[in-house]
């Protein structure tokens, strides 16, 4: 891992940094680690903070207004319609689930894997699934008819109709695989949080801050820094990464029933699971990328949040995106080759038909761009990610989109044939959710280590074991992962 | 707080119902009216009164149930089908009549506890056979309109008629002879008004009556005058006519008589087996109609020269000895050859009809050719006319203008909006000292009459009509005028001495003074009965031809673009304010809520316009500008345009929809109209069309051209007898398994329906009587642009062919009910389940709106509630709700039941009958009663005696996406067209 690129030009300072390949850079010990992240939470808030938590809420706060408007009037508001009954709910509720994978799979997949990198961002990109999971969540709830209704998909007894619910349909199954989802990954985010509470307890407690030590104390759930505790919070951790990680593949495959189980042709395809998940993992490392960039950024993170960290996520995002250029093609190749007249037309019409330029939009970001990151420059060039972030997450909203509305506008039935165009709130909620995504994130980063103190010393400890590297300063317990 | 002090106020700032949902709801007046606790029905109905209204509230303490009824004084008499006695909550259906045009079209009105919600064809009437038009369907909301006239008005102030009698008592006194005095009728048929003013002409010789219809000039009868020297009505007889020839008639679509004409070439049309044989139909028109779209042959040219057309094919069967006047050896001159040798071919058993906007000299050729081919007392037969002799609005203009009409009274018709526009006449209304005018709405003409008295809905009074034939029906009413309206028959009698007259004592005076004095009763109250008078129906007369009379026509070349003026939805706009038909897209073009130019495509490439695309259209010094339309079919050079549109005046639904194109008809260009010119100005205008892709072929694309789909499936008359399995054939025989286990629909009653293809026009029928029938909601002109029409049936329209020279197919298609439905098995809740009877059911309650299965739904035939269409109804638009079906709220789906009320009421009548099998044919859907060519066919598919049954087993039968095997219980019989070989290549 540690290898050196010394021939490139150091321009600022953060890029030189950024050209030094380790994971944890500055020299830091761990104290400092420990006070760095810290510090965001318990020091003076940063003007900034303040106004990107008012611009964020303020955009949240048009989400409600808008989502009441819809609530007292109706989904006519938006601009769904017949053949396209699902349109920007569906397509937002996609991109935000898929924008959760990259958190599981960073901090379950990754950790199996025993890849270190990912202790920097597991954290934040953790704290970016559960919120994206709640911004997704919205549009299944809102984008039914009667949302007031839409607790008759849990299977819990209700006195209105003595009936079960059809276990047959693939919403049924996305209720539970997204329940899950949300639920285990809270738990897992939560499990790693406590010793990072145990250590805000502590320092608020020194401080002489007693609500803050009370309320740290309650969430930390009475962490002591034992041994023992450290042994059972590892097996703990260790067996939910087992459990979280069958869910990275499993709920956008689950999602990704609700278009392959149906009759519609560009959805009933048996490509879908692995293609939605590839394109999940593909959109969520943007989305951590363009998050992490922000506020490493924001936040002066650079010793945490390196050119290493750039360079394996968007070989990530090359990987996947290959991947999703490959599905793309399949479909193509699928199409001409089933000699389906509907199947055939429905990807033609894709390409050429009245939604061409959400098919270029989609193949032009997911497909073409990313090939950039064959050159490792690139990879690790901060601007360059972030655009490139920024891309990808366009790119992925419109995979979503095209899928959902170019397949619905033009199906069997020519007479039936219509076209979709948003309302306004169906744009002001879909920015909206952002505002949510971003009020909880920065409440996130206000409140909670944005980095997970534990996981990084023990990073640090590996780094201090390679060659050219000072054994870490300090003395403070370290999580010791991979010394047992 | 009463809705009368609203509505009143919405007549005057002319709001729009449903082109805004917002508009309504802005209101703080209607939105504390819907909090009120109480409906406060009975404010509603009498604007004036508070103590009415508290009277009615302790009749209905006193009456507790009959609260609703508003059921005439009058005996009226239920056909025998229903219940003897009111069973409350049981409908009772009623012989009547729809008058269209002056002709009656047999009805039976649904009436549920004293409100009519459905119309019904007449099975015992001899003309409609039980069948009815869509205007005769929606007929049934224009009871309820919102913005019907409420009161009389004296100008423009409100008074009652207590001031109008009193007014009127003195006109009679200085009545005299009656100079001065002139009643301008709609064309009516009407027995009793006849004998009302023959009374009226009697008292006052100086009197006249003046009659106009915007949309029948009474061409046929004058053309027979000049043909057989007397004034005659053809009655045409399409069932015994095995090659028919349309010159510009729509007789399936426009026509005042078109439910009879299509049940009658239904009949001809049908084939079961292959091998029989079937009709074949030639038509000449300017304008794609439906009548164009049966056709085997259609040949398009300008409406004006049909006439050229005709005498040419006078010449050719060899009914006339003069010469030419087409060009020789073009395409048109050998199309006609050929039609004329088919006919030759065929005569007596041939027929030849004109269209009512045609001249009365095309129609006199018509029926000396005819005549020639010995067609007469075969194919066609003479009768007395319905119609008499009357002044013309022309006339009757020319005397207002000369000062010397002092009384003019208008029953009906809005001649202010109708009439020529050359005639000003509603500043010639304004002329007239004394103007009265009888009408239901706060229309045009009733804002330049004197008087304005509110007119009784035709279901609100006693009158009578005529068909065509003379069969004569006693219209009986079946709800008490809502506001106290009075008929044209009362309002004319009135006139004979000043005092109020009841209509029931009218039309039984008159009837019992014609019956049989011993038989009167009885014949009265089987007339009444029936739907139709036992022996009214006129004799044939003979009469004698004289070809010499009809003259010469000349090889007249036409001067610039042609406009044609055509009937639309809403008939000569007094469907107006009908949100129904407004809704229903027009039956070629698919357009709602608007009317355009029809254009075809090379006109719009030439002005290089778009459909949408504002066009100005000058005739001499009168021009209008509306959107084009491009339509397939449509004649080069000939632009067609839809009257109805454009009102000014009539209430919240039609005010401001469309163009009136009425503002360059005038009476030389009445029908059509040459030397007219087309340019494209600046705008556009987003049509509200229901269906945007036009053909069965995918567009082209690059790298790909476009595939038939084969969704309408099409084979000629002789394919059918070689390859009668032409149509199921196009589908892979394969048979495919079903994942997940197939239910056992082998025992019990399996609901069914096959549609004939062949036989269906498109005629929107099914539609308005699916509307009615189901309670389905209007959506407005901005929610059809955003493609969230709410019918369960709807009729996709499929051209085929080239552009210039297409064909078309009309395809019906509600809920498939597949029983393998793709639909109920992603909804999450189960909202959308099969029944073990077959039907694919909506459990409306359990529906929370995820709109996956519509997603699912390969047919597209669902229809989701986007928000709530109901919001806006007013309480006596909701007498018009069938109680039978639910009224589904905002935010759940719904789609086409297969009336799953109407097999469930039939369940009940054979259990309580004393739980005997329903038998096949008791069942009869809404959409499969109206139809006028029994295209429809429902009932059990296991019982293989049932017609259902035996329709699926012709060789033509197939399902549609069979590939997808979602196993539909709908099924089509392949459309069928019978060339003439002569002219197939």
């Amino acid at each position: 891992m540690a290898t050196t690129t010394a021939t490139l030009p150091s321009i600022t300072k953060p890029l030189a940094q950024e050209l030094n390949p380790s994971l944890v850079t500055g020299n830091l010990s761990y104290h400092e680690v420990t006070d760095q992240v810290c510090e965001i939470v318990e020091g003076k808030v940063h003007r900034n903070w303040y106004i990107g938590f008012a611009i964020s809420f303020t955009i949240f706060l048009m989400m409600v207004g808008m989502l009441g408007y819809q609530l007292f009037t109706g989904v006519g508001v938006w601009g769904n319609n017949a053949p396209v009954a699902w349109a920007w709910d569906i397509t937002n509720f996609v991109f935000w689930i898929g924008i959760g994978h990259a958190g599981t799979l960073i901090s379950a997949v990754l950790f199996l894997f025993r890849q270190k990198w990912r202790t920097s961002i597991n954290r934040a990109a953790e704290a970016m699934t559960l919120f994206a999971v709640a911004c997704a969540a919205i549009y299944p709830v809102m984008h039914t008819g009667r949302p007031w209704r839409t607790y008759w998909l849990f299977p819990v007894p209700n006195l209105d109709l003595n009936m079960w619910q059809n276990f047959r349909s693939p919403l049924m199954w996305d209720v539970f695989a997204i329940s899950t989802y949300g639920s285990v990954s809270a738990v897992f985010w939560y499990m790693g949080l406590i010793p990072d509470l145990a250590t805000l307890r502590d320092r608020a407690a020194v401080a002489g801050d007693k609500t803050r030590a009370l309320l740290y104390g309650i969430f930390s759930l009475g962490w002591r820094f034992s041994a023992r505790h450290w042994t059972n919070y590892e097996k703990m951790y260790l067996l939910l990464a087992a459990i979280s990680t069958p869910l990275v593949l499993s709920v956008h495959s689950i999602v990704s029933f609700d278009f392959a189980t149906s009759v519609i042709p560009g959805w009933h395809t048996t490509i879908f699971p692995p293609y939605f998940v590839a394109g999940a993992v593909f959109s969520g490392f943007a989305m951590v990328q363009t998050l992490m960039l922000v506020t490493r950024w924001a936040l002066g993170l650079e010793n945490l949040i390196t050119p290493k960290h750039l360079d394996n996520m968007n070989k990530i995002i090359l990987a996947t995106g290959m991947i999703v250029g490959y599905a793309y093609a399949t479909e193509f190749f699928i199409a001409w080759y089933s000699a389906n007249q509907y199947e055939r037309f429905v990807f033609f019409n894709r390409a050429f038909g009245p939604y061409w330029w959400a098919y270029a939009i989609m193949v032009s970001c997911n497909v073409l761009s990313p090939q950039i990151f064959w050159y490792k420059p690139f990879r690790t060039n901060v601007m360059v990610t972030f655009v490139m972030s920024i891309f990808v997450n366009i790119g992925m909203w419109f995979e979503r989109f095209v899928i959902i509305a170019s397949s619905l506008h033009r199906d069997f039935m020519p007479s039936s044939w219509g076209y979709f165009k948003p309302s306004y709130v169906d744009i002001c909620t879909f920015i909206g959710t952002f505002g949510f995504f971003m009020t909880l994130f920065l409440l996130f980063l206000r409140f909670i280590p944005c980095i997970a103190l534990s996981e990084v010393k023990g990073a640090m400890a590996a780094q201090a074991h390679l060659p050219g590297h000072d054994p870490v300063k300090g003395t403070t317990p370290v999580h010791a992962g991979g010394h047992h | 707080m009463d809705l009368i002090q609203i509505s009143p106020a919405q007549n005057a700032t002319g709001k729009k119902y449903w082109r805004s949902l917002n508009e309504l709801s802005g209101t703080p007046a209607f939105s504390q009216w819907v909090e009120n606790e109480f409906p406060g029905g009975a404010e509603i109905l009498d604007p004036n009164s508070r103590r009415t209204m508290l009277k009615l509230m302790a009749a209905s303490f006193g009456m507790a149930g009959l609260v609703a009824c508003r059921r005439p004084d009058e005996k009226i008499l239920p056909v025998s089908k229903s219940a003897e006695d009111v069973i409350p909550g049981k409908p009772m259906f009623y012989a009547t009549a729809f008058v269209n045009r002056g002709v009656a079209n047999g009805i039976h009105v649904e009436v549920h506890d004293g409100r009519p919600t459905k119309v019904e064809g007449n099975p015992m009437h001899p003309n409609s056979q039980g069948a009815a038009s869509a205007l005769a369907q929606a007929s049934v909301l224009s009871v309820y309109d919102p913005d019907r006239a409420r009161t009389v008005h004296e100008g423009a102030n409100p008074t009652n008629w207590a001031a109008y009698d009193k007014a009127v008592a003195g006109l009679v006194a200085g009545f005299g002879a009656g100079t001065g005095l002139r009643i301008l009728s709609e064309r009516t048929s009407s027995p009793t008004l006849l004998s009302v003013k023959a009374e009226l002409l009697k008292k006052y010789p100086e009197a006249k009556w003046a009659e106009y219809d915007s949309l029948d000039g009474g061409h046929a009868i004058a053309g027979a005058e000049m043909v057989f020297g007397q004034r005659l009505q053809p009655v045409y007889h399409f069932d015994r006519a095995d090659v028919i020839l349309s010159l510009d008639d729509d007789f399936m679509g426009e026509d005042a008589a078109s439910v009879e004409a299509t049940k009658q070439f239904s009949k001809k049309r049908k084939v079961s087996k292959p091998g029989e044989p079937m009709n074949r139909l030639y038509l000449v028109e300017s304008r794609f109609s439906i009548t164009g779209a049966m056709a085997d042959h259609r040949m398009r040219i300008k409406s004006g020269e049909v006439l050229q057309f005709t005498s040419d094919l006078a010449v050719e069967v060899g009914a006339k000895s003069s010469l030419k006047v087409l060009k020789p050896g073009d395409a048109t001159q050998k199309w006609l050859a050929a039609v004329a040798r088919d006919l030759k071919a065929n005569a007596g058993k041939c027929l030849v009809t004109a269209g009512p906007m045609q001249s009365a000299q095309v129609h006199a050729l018509a029926f000396l050719i005819n005549h020639t081919l010995g067609n007469i007392g075969t194919t066609v037969t003479f009768v007395k006319p319905i119609f008499e002799p009357a002044q013309s609005i022309q006339e009757l203009a020319k005397e207002i203008g000369a000062g010397s009409v002092k009384t003019l009274v208008i029953l009906g018709g809005n001649p202010a909006y109708t009439a020529p526009a050359e005639l000003n006449f509603a500043s010639a209304i304004a002329k007239v000292p004394a103007s009265i005018y009888l009408g239901a709405e706060m229309d045009e003409t009733a804002a330049a009459a004197k008087w304005h008295l509110p007119m009784t809905h035709a279901m609100e009074a006693w009158g009578d009509a005529r068909s065509s034939d003379g069969s004569a029906t006693i219209m009986q009413p079946q709800i008490a005028p809502l506001y106290g309206g009075r008929s044209a028959i009362e309002v004319a009698a009135q006139l004979l001495d000043g005092k109020p007259k009841k209509g029931y004592a009218l039309v039984q005076g008159y009837w019992k003074s014609v019956l049989p004095a011993a038989d009167a009763d009885r014949i009265w109250r089987k007339g009444i009965h029936d739907g139709v008078v036992p022996g009214s129906t006129f004799a044939e007369v003979k009469a004698t031809v004289n070809a010499k009379a009809i003259p010469e026509v000349a090889a007249a070349a036409l001067s610039g673009t042609e406009l044609v003026f055509l009937s639309s939805n809403l008939g000569d706009g007094r469907f107006a304010n009908n949100a129904w038909m407004q809704e229903v897209p027009e039956a070629m073009t698919k357009l709602t809520w608007d009317n355009a130019a029809h254009i075809s495509p090379a006109m719009a490439r030439e002005l290089k316009v778009e459909t949408g695309g504002m066009v100005k259209i000058t005739l001499g010094s009168r021009s209008i500008e509306l959107p084009a339309l491009v339509t397939p079919g449509q004649a080069e050079g000939s632009v067609a345009l839809q009257l109805g549109y454009g009102r000014k005046k009539i209430g919240r639904v039609g005010e401001g929809i469309g163009v009136n194109v009425g503002e360059l008809r005038t009476s030389d260009g009445w029908a059509f109209a040459s030397g007219a010119s087309v340019t494209a100005v600046a705008g556009s205008r987003e049509l509200a069309i229901t269906q945007e892709h036009h053909s069965m072929r995918e567009p082209d694309m690059p790298g790909r051209k476009g595939e038939m789909r084969p969704v309408v499936r099409e084979g000629s008359l002789e394919e059918y007898k070689a390859h009668p399995h032409f149509a199921p054939e196009v589908d892979h025989a394969e048979e495919m398994f079903d994942l997940q286990g197939v239910h056992d629909y082998s025992k019990g009653y399996q609901w069914g329906m096959a549609i004939d293809l062949n036989l269906c026009t498109g005629c929107n029928a099914c539609l308005v009587a699916c509307n009615a029938e189901n309670n389905i909601p209007v959506v407005g002109q901005d929610q059809i642009r955003r493609g969230r029409e709410m019918h369960w049936i709807r009729l996709d329209r499929y051209y085929t062919g080239t552009e210039e020279d297409p064909q078309a197919v009309m395809q019906p298609l509600g809920c498939q009910q597949c029983e393998a439905a793709p639909c109920e098995n992603v909804c999450p809740v189960a909202a959308t389940v099969h029944s073990p009877e077959g039907l694919n059911d909506m459990a409306y309650n359990r529906c929370v709106g995820t709109r996956y299965c519509a997603n699912n739904c390969p047919y597209k035939v669902r229809r989701f509630n986007y928000l709530d269409w109901h919001k806006h109804i007013t309480p006596v638009a909701e007498m018009v709700h069938n109680p039978d079906v639910s009224v589904r709220m905002r935010g759940i789906m719904e789609k086409c039941t297969y009336c799953v009320q109407r097999i469930q009421e039939k369940r009940i009548a054979a259990k309580v009958d004393g739980r005997r099998p329903i038998r096949d044919g008791e069942i009869v859907t809404a959409c499969q009663q109206t139809c006028p060519t029994d295209a429809i066919v429902f009932g059990n598919i296991n019982d293989p005696a049932s017609a259902v049954a035996k329709a699926k087993a012709e060789p033509r039968d197939y399902t549609l996406l069979k590939e997808i095997n979602t196993k539909p219980r709908t099924s089509f019989l392949a459309r069928l067209r019978n060339p003439n070989p002569e002219l197939k290549a």
